[in-house]
């Protein structure tokens, strides 16, 4: 039988006839280029009238497309979706990344013709509504924060990041501090902070946290007076809270003091607003710019990796500084788009149009069905979720930092390690159990980390049975039966992948 | 609260088992003070026709495209987009999945992701693509940010018409490097790159054999921005550049007021570990079957932290997999057949604006956009015909206005248009 061949080369893989493989209901599929192509496309378009050309240029023979019909290609996209995992299929506790349930009616709302055909350029006066949309939910976003600046454009997380790094550059530079250069970052931070610090020039100091999980006062003073210093080199500190083990930082107020005494900036990561929104506010813990995560805290689906949306959220001292533009409201009720040349203390333009207009319309559509009860719950719901897993695996696997957690739980495989199961294997034995495994080697203070962030969307029921699949990975590997692990996924559409023969011999594009 | 499946009982259970006697203890970290009782301005929740009840009112104060003839383009574009490409980017399996991290179970993203590589790449010219980009004036920027990588040079030359809003972005992108220089012209030996946009801001396409050369004297990249992506089926490839970057929001994506729309990057082989993004390789699985990874990702923020070469991580996936729908229904004559649609139906508009007394058609040559000049503010103009419905282009420098036509442009739209115009000049 064919899929029992084991084969060495892509080449060979590629030249068999991957439809052969096929078997029930689970669907090899090829690549467009490999099907044999058409008469004609997959859509029929009125046929020019006129071969005058008046670009000045050559007209283009040959593009390299492949060209088939209509049912091929949908036949094609639906196969290859049935090869996705989604929050849609089950449980999805992809600690950091906060899978939760994306409503439908964000996607209608979103779809509605006046918002969807619609044009960045066209003048004010015809899409009020649309403004309207982004100016309410900044209000929003300003209110659950409580950092009354706002602006929607960043484009993802990391681009929020870098919208607030550079509002406090921008502030530090009209304020005569140009010359401080230094960010603190945590070690447990996401990879984007310190990538983000690095594109604005500035380097970084790393505050330690392996010890307890949590910047300590005592971590925070070392480094922000590093070398006998007094923290006026410093521009600011990246500290995400919850942060990534899962923890609240208890010492975040006086650490927050300390910094905006040496007249640093304190932004938070808003990555872990889940486990806050509609009960805690960063404003009124020492927070000055942080950034929203649509697609985290409200629900705006990743659709496989984007779009995201991270606008950001200051307060009145870096107000002036935010990135244009941003909606404001004039004195006749009418909204309007203030742009660069109006704001001329502003970091300036971050992005080609306004932002991620069709998720600020689907976060605003979710935050309205929630409403400030909902959130409340949200919250509430994501920490029980995540501390009642932790009280179930505490024993079966090894807890780095005691709880309680917020919205996400930090375990590691410490007790599994010796005997030869890793982190690795664990999540793909959850494949092979049909769930989306957790957030695995991260954080990068502890090893082996497994982060599991449930989320608010999932019932007890989903989650007993992800408890139970760990309690029985723990209980095999403590009775010796390990040999099986390393072999997980055997079910799912592909076993592991060799992503060693990927980056050493990399293939990014079909060729004939 | 139809979103929350936990219910009195369960989290009586919860908690218990925890062994706690309230959720407000999992929160004893938090220091009180920064609890909220409630909010000023939120309601409380509220069901499914009553938020699509108010947000459909907002809907109904804008007028879209569809709605009246419509002419405005500069980096944004009208285009029909097939009943097909929605259907699938709503599918669950690719609506909600996320970023293909687990390569076992997100085979059907990874594939669309090299499909989407292997389109850019062609239609570019150039040997590689990534995954997308946030839209086109921020690929332009990381262009500019590879090439001062590339070259260890600290100058950024705009060669031509760059959108307004490219070279803002450039801007703030390129102020974030200590000594970093922006400017206008031609490249010199200390320029990291020359951005050359085609068809430019004003419409007009430009070869680049003059721009190749110029930077082969003096060591800098070439890097072509183009921002109607459909131009590509019409003018040809820009194979002279060393990064090909720009939007791609014409195929497949709507115009949303301006997002999410699709940026894409294409470059040289050579220069695959300094390219910015993700990247999705072929491979093998256990069992020998061909499957795809993301790939290279020792350039990237999770694994190189600040000596990353960009901090991107979500990206546009989802606008990825409706380009790459669209892009397979078009296939090779489609995609052809729609930019000489596109290019006629800029004649016809060109050809008819020119009678209008008082207008003057400024470009000799152009795709599907173009700029004309008016005896009077375009602003003006483009605010009176707002109000007759006829959404007429974007109004710069006073007099000027660009005017763009797709293949949703009719005669009775161009008609109707220079009625219009007639009637305000």
């Amino acid at each position: 039988m064919v899929a029992e061949r084991k084969i060495e080369t892509i080449e060979k893989a590629s030249s068999m006839n991957m439809m052969d493989q096929t078997r029930g209901l689970n669907y090899e599929e090829n690549l467009l280029w490999e099907k044999a192509p058409g008469d004609h496309p997959g859509v029929d378009l009125p046929a020019p009238q006129n071969s005058t050309l008046r670009t000045g240029l050559a007209a283009r023979s040959t593009v390299g497309l492949p060209q088939v019909s209509e049912p091929q290609v949908l036949r094609h996209f639906v196969r290859l979706s049935t090869k996705n995992y989604s929050i849609d299929h089950g449980f999805f506790p992809l600690g950091s990344c906060t899978m939760k349930h994306n409503p439908r009616l964000n996607e209608k709302v979103a779809r509605m013709p006046g918002f969807a055909h619609i044009h960045p350029l066209q003048p004010e006066s015809t899409v009020q509504g649309a403004l309207r949309v982004m100016y309410e939910l900044q209000n929003i976003l300003g209110e659950l924060t409580n950092l009354r600046g706002v602006c929607l454009t960043p484009a993802a997380g990391a681009h929020g990041e870098l919208a607030g790094l550079m509002t406090i550059r921008r502030a530090h530079e009209l304020n005569g501090q140009g010359h401080r250069k230094v960010i603190l970052v945590p070690d447990s931070a996401h990879g984007t902070n310190p990538a983000t610090a690095a594109m604005c020039d500035y380097t970084i100091r790393v505050i330690p946290t392996k010890d307890g999980g949590r910047v300590t006062v005592e971590a925070f003073k070392e480094a922000l007076y590093a070398n006998g210093g007094d923290g006026k080199d410093v521009a600011g500190m990246m500290v995400t809270n919850p942060n990534t083990c899962g923890l609240f930082e208890r010492e975040i107020i006086e650490c927050a003091d300390l910094l905006h005494k040496a007249g640093g900036y304190f932004y938070c990561d808003g990555a872990n607003f889940n486990a806050l929104v509609g009960k805690i506010r960063p404003g009124d813990f020492g927070v000055d710019v942080m950034h929203i995560n649509l697609h985290k805290t409200f629900s705006t689906p990743h659709g496989g990796g984007g779009p995201g949306s991270g606008p950001i959220c200051v307060n009145e001292s870096l107000r002036a500084y935010l990135p244009s533009p941003v909606v404001v409201q004039d004195k006749d009720g009418s909204y309007h788009l203030e742009g660069v040349d109006e704001r001329p203390t502003s970091m300036g333009r971050l992005k080609g149009f306004q932002g991620q207009f069709g998720m600020h319309l689907r976060a605003l559509a979710y935050i309205l069905s929630h409403g400030a009860d909902g959130l409340k719950q949200v919250s509430e719901d994501a920490v029980l979720n995540a501390n009642y897993i932790l009280s179930q695996l505490k024993e079966d696997f090894y807890v780095p930092f005691a709880g309680p957690c917020m919205h996400e739980c930090l375990l590691t495989d410490k007790l599994q390690k010796d005997v030869g199961v890793t982190t690795l294997d664990i999540a793909k034995t959850l494949i092979e159990h049909g769930m989306h495994p957790m957030t695995v080697f991260f954080p990068l203070v502890v090893s082996g980390a497994m982060l599991i962030e449930p989320t608010e969307t999932e019932s007890k029921e989903s989650i007993d049975r992800f408890i139970t699949v760990m309690k029985a990975v723990a209980a095999d590997v403590k009775s010796g039966d390990t040999a099986k692990f390393h072999d997980f996924p055997l079910s799912a559409p592909r076993r592991r992948l060799d992503e060693t023969k990927a980056a050493r011999e990399p293939v990014l594009r079909w060729k004939a | 609260m139809r979103y929350l499946p936990q219910t009195q009982k369960s989290r009586a259970e919860m908690l218990a088992a925890i062994g706690v006697a309230s959720v407000d203890d999992l929160y004893r970290d938090v220091p009180k003070s920064a609890f909220i009782q409630g909010y000023a301005r939120i309601d409380n929740h509220k069901g499914e026709l009553e938020v699509e009840r108010i947000l459909g009112a907002y809907a109904n104060e804008n007028q879209p495209a569809g709605e009246g003839p419509f002419f405005l383009g500069a980096g944004c574009y009208n285009h029909h987009v097939p009943a097909s490409v929605d259907y699938i980017i709503q599918r669950s399996e690719f609506l909600t999945a996320y970023t293909p991290y687990q390569p076992e179970i997100a085979q059907g993203t990874l594939q669309v992701i090299f499909e989407f590589q292997t389109m850019i790449a062609v239609l570019t010219g150039q040997d590689i693509a990534n995954a997308s980009m946030y839209d086109g004036a921020t690929a332009a920027a990381e262009a500019a940010l590879m090439a001062m990588r590339v070259t260890k040079r600290d100058k950024v030359v705009v060669g031509n018409a760059l959108h307004p809003h490219y070279r803002e972005t450039l801007a703030t992108y390129i102020g974030n490097q200590s000594g970093a220089v922006l400017t206008e012209g031609q490249p010199d030996p200390q320029t990291a790159c020359v951005i050359i946009q085609t068809p430019d801001f004003t419409g007009t396409p430009h070869a680049l054999a003059e721009w190749r050369k110029l930077c082969d004297e003096t060591g800098a990249l070439l890097v072509v921005v183009v921002n109607e992506i459909v131009s590509l089926g019409l003018l040809p490839a820009p194979v002279e550049a060393d990064i090909v970057c720009g939007e791609a929001q014409s195929v497949g994506v709507a115009m949303s007021y301006g997002g999410p729309h699709l940026g894409f990057f294409a470059t040289k082989e050579k220069f695959l570990r300094q390219m910015p993004g993700r990247l999705c390789g072929m491979t093998l699985d256990a069992d020998g079957k061909r499957g795809f990874v993301l790939t290279l990702n020792t350039r990237e923020q999770h694994i190189r932290r600040e000596k990353a070469t960009s901090n991107i991580c979500t990206n546009q996936g989802l606008m990825a997999l409706a380009f790459t729908v669209h892009m397979a229904l078009l296939g090779e004559g489609g995609f052809k057949q729609l930019a000489r649609l596109n290019h006629e139906a800029a004649i016809l508009l060109a050809d008819s604006l020119a009678k209008v007394p008082g207008v003057k058609v400024i470009n000799k040559c152009f795709f599907n956009e173009f700029v004309v000049e008016l005896p009077k503010s375009a602003a003006s103009v483009v605010r009176e015909l707002a109000q007759q419905g006829v959404i007429a282009g974007y109004p710069f420098e006073d007099n000027r206005l660009l005017v763009c036509a797709t293949e949703m442009t009719t005669d009775t739209d161009i008609g109707i248009f220079c009625e219009a115009l007639r009637e305000v000049l």
